[in-house]
């Protein structure tokens, strides 16, 4: 990233932790990242790596026994984490938008789609019905709904899972938010109706300048989309960088192994290069590098915790005391 | 897997020439019938005109698989590709059509043949969570059937099992353990090792790969194919994931609202799809290459079942359709050696 442009998040050693009766789970562990107004940057990780409980953390939606226990949380300058649950309350639907995995969880089951979404432009100002109404119809158009007018006066469950997730995402879209975090937003998808998906939200950021944090398992869904990629692994970010930098050039043990997975990258029928072992429980997790049991270049001074250190002037990190060669 | 050049991959629709196929399925439809209720019946009485809701799951479809094939289904949710697996391995009843086992037909076998005939074909689930039962320990999950069917009794079972855990990477010490206490991976290597107890030739694997991260995802495609070359294995592999599919298969098969649009050899199909649909398929296949990408969507909504479109099903969405789409559906014919599609497009460009 260039230092010339002001970020408009900047997260800084960000801890969300969770007291359970079993014990601590550090989901979300020393995390930093920063995204720039226009910017699209993936986080990628797969299930408990943190990636949804950092989106979680941005939003200030951690309920207990989760709690977010350290780190900083710059928006446009306003420190997140010392705002008043009202101030975040005015903050979140409105300036920072955040979409789900699940648009059934969005979307109010027993209301019509105009009354949700005019809600959600009068409850960030004092706006006129008709002129609420107005503006939610156009948003139904720019994410791609036919017959906008008719489906207003729907319910969502007259809707497709396609087009729920798209009245979800003309929601978040509504008061024209600064900064959107989609959470696996296709996922429950066709690909067909992915495909639709990922175009809208490819087009929008371009007219709207919103920054987007896109939260996913997928590495090709981000490779077509990111600007940046954060690879997360056992609640921290094991690399950063560029997407072209971060996917053809891994420097991190786990990202490489996670691109070998991916059966695209193999001729068919041959053996998968895969990752023995599986993902550490985040339960009372131990000090050292998560990966390392996992790890084909571990050796004994991975019991310490390697820090996030930069390499190549691209604004690629890697939290790695043995990382791979630049090819 | 097979070595015969795709030249000779020719006759029955969907059939390869050569031996006689290990499984096939001819002409099978699959109906889901919405009974009218009595009070529907009641109102009919005074003119309601209420009729049965018919889903046509699956419509008239061919397919041959031969032996130590690896077959890949592909579709989008609705299209029949589970229905279908289902009516592969017998856990539906067929609404139409015939099954046949190396050219045998199976519904005119005595229950005690067809019962025997049963356990050469297993099926593995979606749901690795779903598809255990919680409150059996991984013993009896995986030593249960091949007790009752009398390929072991009850005091090889622990041993038994020790062997089918070893085979699919599971440790057998954990063998008194619930499903609960493993992870997703682990417990779809259970699913496996069930399936593979009662020593089947023919799998149905449903989306067995589709519930798992990618690095564990990638773990359970080596088993597959490990499994494949030790064990000699015959895969009906259905998945939406193209990229699976690609990697696993020797030969695809596209489905879209219960019917076959296009099958052929994997590689040949990837590299020259026909069917406008597969073409549209395979432009949003995952390829993890960093580059702006311009999404180019296919226009439309998958229809409903219920109310399938006219004449061929995917016109309303086909950015080439014909007056005649509209109208009749078209014929899946053989458009190349080993290769098929239903499509008018290639009797225009036969002109």
């Amino acid at each position: 990233m260039t230092p010339a442009a002001d970020p408009l998040l900047d997260v800084e050693g960000l801890c969300t932790r969770f007291f359970t009766k079993a014990g601590v789970v550090k989901a979300v562990q020393d995390v930093s990242f920063s995204v720039r107004r226009g910017e699209v940057l993936g986080l990628v990780g797969e299930s408990g790596s943190g990636k949804s409980m950092t989106g979680y953390s941005i939003m200030g939606l951690i309920d207990p026994p989760g709690r977010m226990v350290a780190g900083r949380i710059l928006f446009d300058g306003r420190e997140l984490s010392s705002l008043s649950p009202e101030a975040m309350r005015r903050l979140r639907g409105n300036r920072i938008a955040m979409i789900f995995q699940d648009p059934m969880m969005t979307l109010n089951p027993v209301l019509r789609i105009d009354a949700q979404m005019v809600e959600t432009i009068r409850a960030h100002g004092r706006v006129s019905h008709s002129a609420a109404l107005e503006r939610s119809r156009e948003a139904l158009v720019k994410v791609g709904i036919p017959s906008p007018d008719e489906r207003l006066k729907g319910y969502p469950h007259q809707f497709s899972g396609g087009m729920r997730q798209r009245v979800a995402i003309a929601i978040a879209l509504l008061n024209e938010p600064a900064l959107i975090i989609a959470d696996e937003p296709t996922t429950a998808l066709d690909v067909t109706i992915q495909g639709q998906i990922l175009f809208e939200m490819q087009k929008l950021s371009r007219e709207t300048g919103a920054a987007l944090i896109w939260i996913t398992h997928d590495l090709s869904v981000i490779a077509g989309l990111a600007d940046r990629i954060c690879v997360m692994y056992a609640g921290r970010i094991v690399e950063e960088g560029t997407t072209a930098d971060v996917l053809t050039a891994p420097r991190h043990p786990y990202t490489r192994g996670l691109l070998d997975s991916v059966p695209a990258n193999t001729p068919p029928r041959e053996r998968l290069r895969q990752i023995p072992g599986m993902t550490p429980s985040l339960l009372e997790i131990g000090p050292g590098c998560a990966f390392r049991s996992r790890c084909p270049r571990a050796q004994d001074d991975c019991e310490h915790d390697p820090e996030m250190r930069p390499y190549g002037a691209a604004g690629q990190a890697i939290r790695c005391f043995h990382p791979l060669e630049a090819p | 897997m097979s070595d015969i050049p795709s030249e000779a991959l020719s006759e029955s629709p969907l059939a390869p020439a050569g031996a006689l196929p290990l499984v096939e399925l001819r002409g099978v439809s699959k109906r889901f019938v919405k009974a009218l209720d009595s009070s529907m019946r009641i109102a009919n009485l005074f003119g309601a005109g209420m009729r049965e809701e018919i889903v046509r799951a699956v419509d008239h479809v061919d397919l041959a698989i031969r032996a130590r094939e690896v077959v890949g289904l592909v579709g989008e949710s609705g299209c029949g590709k589970s229905t279908l697996g289902r009516l592969a391995v017998g856990l539906l009843p067929l609404s139409a059509g015939e099954r046949l086992w190396q050219g045998k037909p199976l519904g005119s076998l005595a229950p005690a043949a067809a019962r025997e005939q049963q356990l050469k074909m297993q099926m593995i689930f979606q749901d690795p969570y779903a598809a255990l039962n919680p409150r059996m320990r991984v013993v009896d999950i995986v030593g249960e059937a091949p007790v009752v069917h009398g390929l072991i009794t009850t005091r090889q079972q622990v041993e038994y099992v020790g062997l089918q855990l070893n085979r699919v990477g599971l440790d057998p010490t954990l063998m008194r353990r619930f499903p609960h206490q493993f992870s997703g991976g682990q417990r779809a290597r259970i699913g496996i090792a069930r399936s593979l107890a009662v020593k089947p030739e023919f799998l149905v694997c449903d989306e067995s790969v589709a519930a798992l991260d990618v690095s564990i995802q990638a773990q359970v495609l080596n088993l597959f194919m490990d499994l494949q070359s030790a064990l000699s294995l015959t895969y009906l592999f259905i998945s939406h994931d193209l990229g699976v599919v690609q990697h696993i298969s020797d030969r695809v098969v596209i489905m879209y609202l219960g019917r076959v649009v296009e099958s052929g050899p994997t590689a040949e199909l990837f590299a020259a799809p026909n069917h406008p649909y597969t073409q549209a398929l395979l432009a949003e296949i995952g390829r993890v290459e960093p580059r702006k990408r311009v999404f180019v969507p296919i226009k439309g909504e998958i229809p409903s079942p219920l109310a399938p479109p006219s004449g061929c099903h995917f016109h309303p969405r086909c950015p080439y359709a014909m007056a005649k789409c509209k109208d009749v559906a078209p014929p899946l014919d053989e458009i190349a050696p080993g290769r098929w599609s239903a499509c008018y497009l290639n009797d225009v460009a036969l002109q």
